[in-house]
């Protein structure tokens, strides 16, 4: 095999691929080759590297150097410079490199850097590569789960790591798994929520995009642990890639024996299956997702009975997060108590987020649990950039909560934010600055809402009409004098007798708004 | 797949990635502007890329820089050790860069006769 000294990865992720990065990885093939530099360096596909809106961004290795908005124009350069002659182009370099690493706050204010957990590998190997997967721990997991150990104490593992859905919810991973397998039937299932439809939010889709087979792993683990012999993945339609890697990852997976009938020489077959989603936002709602995977409308069921006791095809069901899933191998490979010194004493672990707004580099983030939203801005996010000034942040998508100054030092983590009325929930965290206008992003949120409430309920069907109505007339200035008391109140209604999360959810984003920025919006 | 079939794939896929991971003890910094170039500085790289390569050595790194402002002894190259001071060769041909794998990188005895410099 011969043996690159360089090697440049290129991230190819819907982001990327719009700047031009498939042309740009051309010409790069093109001028090595020309410079006679083939089988010196290597040019690698990865996911994405944790930059977003820098265009054509690229990573040089040994040396871990960044770049960004690279474009063709560039590449004989680059070649010339850095891959011939080791020099820095420095314009295009990312002074900001992201952190490949997670900052560790310990006592006395001391700084220490841990490895990623979820993101371990995104932006490291090559996804479309089983091979590299392995090479980098990949699969380890499984077969210790799948060779030595239980399913009850696969369980008892996750279930003492103390892992919570990372979809937003927080519900206990472990507890889950446990009721559906103790619930009576013979075939079980495994879903993947990846309907990732959370306005902001693109985490789920820079997972699989980065490390496919990491989530793989995570539901053949649960496969087992739960006694299910079949899997699903539930993508939404328009992420072309994450499916298009997903499939390849799963015949990788089947031709290598680790999907199929018997798994390490063990009598357990588990098979993984990706279904698309048409990009309804209400069929990230589990009840309405199955619907959706048999077939039908995606409206949401009745609850009880569960999915864990009555799924798919009124099977008992596990369906968890992209984020959650991809943390248990990691979890049954170095135990729980390895998992449990990251995050806060209640909420272990980590949190991938996806930064966006005003800040310096938006991107792809794990911290710990508990991590501030000061931290994560200024740290991460390379602050707000432009000389602004902080006025708020809205945390956990469309059916998220806005978050005023006096919350920038408060721990995040599943928790601690339900005590402040707020919510983590699927972790987009948009920064808004002085010049943002309220008004606009509380329309925003609203009119998202009454294009995807599904209209299954009446007080969700009529509700955000109505709020859309009535933000609009604040927009325009032609407010009557008790609109705003009557946003949170008709929001308060939804909130106790919409049927779904849907409807129940969007009194969160309406009341934290008011709660900080009441003046501004009732004054416009 | 069993246990051992995984173990054999991982072992076979692990130098790939290697280059990745940094945790370099040793690096080997080879000087590649243009008379370095000139002089067959990318054969001495190569040569150190291979040997390294060849003798499994996970923890050292080859990397380059541009000129280092010395053109009549290039190619040069520097080994960085931490808590060492550094060593700089010079007039360095790919059989040269063997010899200083074999004796400075592996035994940790520098290769007097090429030595032009140490920082």
């Amino acid at each position: 095999m011969n043996i690159a000294r360089s090697h440049v990865l290129i991230s190819i992720d819907a982001g990327t691929i719009m700047a031009g990065a498939r042309g740009v990885q051309a010409e790069l093939v093109e001028e090595i080759k020309k410079k006679g530099l083939s089988g010196e360096v290597a040019v690698l596909e990865t996911g994405n590297l944790g930059v977003t809106g820098m265009g054509v961004v690229l990573v040089v290795y040994p040396e871990g150097f960044y770049y960004g908005n690279v474009t063709k124009e560039d590449i004989p350069e680059f070649v010339e410079e850095q891959l011939l002659k080791g020099r820095l182009v420095k314009r295009l370099l990312l002074t900001q490199a992201p952190k490949r690493f997670i900052i560790r706050r310990e006592k006395m204010g001391l700084t220490k850097e841990q490895p990623r957990i979820v993101l371990k590998n995104c932006g490291f190997i090559n996804p479309e590569s089983i091979e590299e997967y392995i090479a980098a721990g990949g699969y380890e997991a499984a077969s210790k789960a799948l060779t030595a150990m239980t399913p009850e104490e696969v369980i008892g593992e996750v279930k003492r790591s103390a892992l919570a859905g990372r979809g937003g919810a927080a519900f206990p991973t472990a507890a889950k798994w446990e009721f559906a397998r103790k619930a009576p039937g013979e075939e079980k299932f495994i879903i993947c929520n990846a309907d990732e439809g959370e306005p902001g939010t693109f985490k789920d889709r820079l997972i699989l995009e980065g490390d496919p087979h990491k989530l793989l792993e995570g539901m053949l683990i649960a496969g087992y642990a739960v006694g299910a012999s079949k899997g699903f993945i539930y993508i939404r339609g328009e992420y072309a890639l994450s499916i298009e890697r997903t499939e390849k990852a799963i015949a990788d997976a089947r031709s290598y024996g680790l999907l199929g009938n018997t798994i390490f020489d063990k009598p357990f077959g588990f098979d993984i299956e990706v279904m698309k989603g048409a990009g309804a936002y209400v069929c990230g709602e589990e009840t309405a997702l199955i619907e959706s995977l048999e077939g039908h409308r995606g409206h949401p069921r009745n609850k009880p009975p569960y999915p864990v006791v009555s799924g798919l095809w009124g099977k008992p069901t596990v369906v968890n997060n992209v984020e959650t899933l991809a943390n248990i191998a990691e979890i049954v490979r170095n135990g729980a108590n390895w998992f449990k010194q990251y995050g806060t004493p209640k909420c272990a672990g980590t949190k991938v987020y996806t930064i966006l707004g005003h800040v310096a580099t938006p991107g792809l983030i794990e911290t710990e649990m508990g991590t501030t939203l000061r931290d994560i801005i200024y740290d991460y996010g390379g602050g707000i950039g432009d000389g602004k000034q902080f006025k708020g942040a809205l945390v956990g998508g469309a059916a998220g909560a806005f978050l005023g100054p006096d919350m920038l030092d408060v721990q995040m983590d599943f928790v601690n934010l339900k005590e402040y009325a707020a919510a983590l929930g699927s972790g987009a965290i948009l920064v808004m600055n002085q010049d943002t206008s309220m008004v606009d992003m509380l329309k925003s949120v609203l009119h998202f809402f009454k294009h995807e409430s599904c209209g299954h309920c009446a007080p969700c069907r009529l509700g955000t009409a109505r709020l859309v109505e009535i933000v609009d007339r604040i927009a325009d200035s032609e407010a009557k004098a008790d609109d705003v008391d009557r946003l949170l109140a008709i929001a308060s209604v939804m909130k106790d007798t919409s049927f779904c999360p849907l409807g129940q959810s969007l009194y969160l984003p309406v009341s934290s708004c008011l709660k900080y920025f009441r003046e501004e919006i009732a004054g416009s | 797949m069993n246990l051992d079939e995984l173990k054999a794939i991982r072992e076979k896929a692990k130098k790939d990635i290697q280059l990745r991971q940094k945790e370099a003890r040793i690096k080997i910094v080879v000087g590649m502007g243009t008379s370095g170039i000139a002089s067959g500085a990318r054969e001495v790289l190569r040569s150190f890329v291979d040997e390294i390569a060849g003798r499994n050595l996970v923890d050292v790194m080859v990397t380059q820089t541009g000129e280092k402002g010395f053109a009549s002894q290039e190619p040069m190259i520097e080994v960085l050790e931490e808590g060492k001071p550094g060593v700089i060769y010079g007039n360095m041909d790919a059989e040269k860069a063997r010899k200083v794998v074999a004796e400075h990188i592996v035994k940790g005895n520098p290769v007097l006769e090429y030595v032009i410099e140490t920082s």
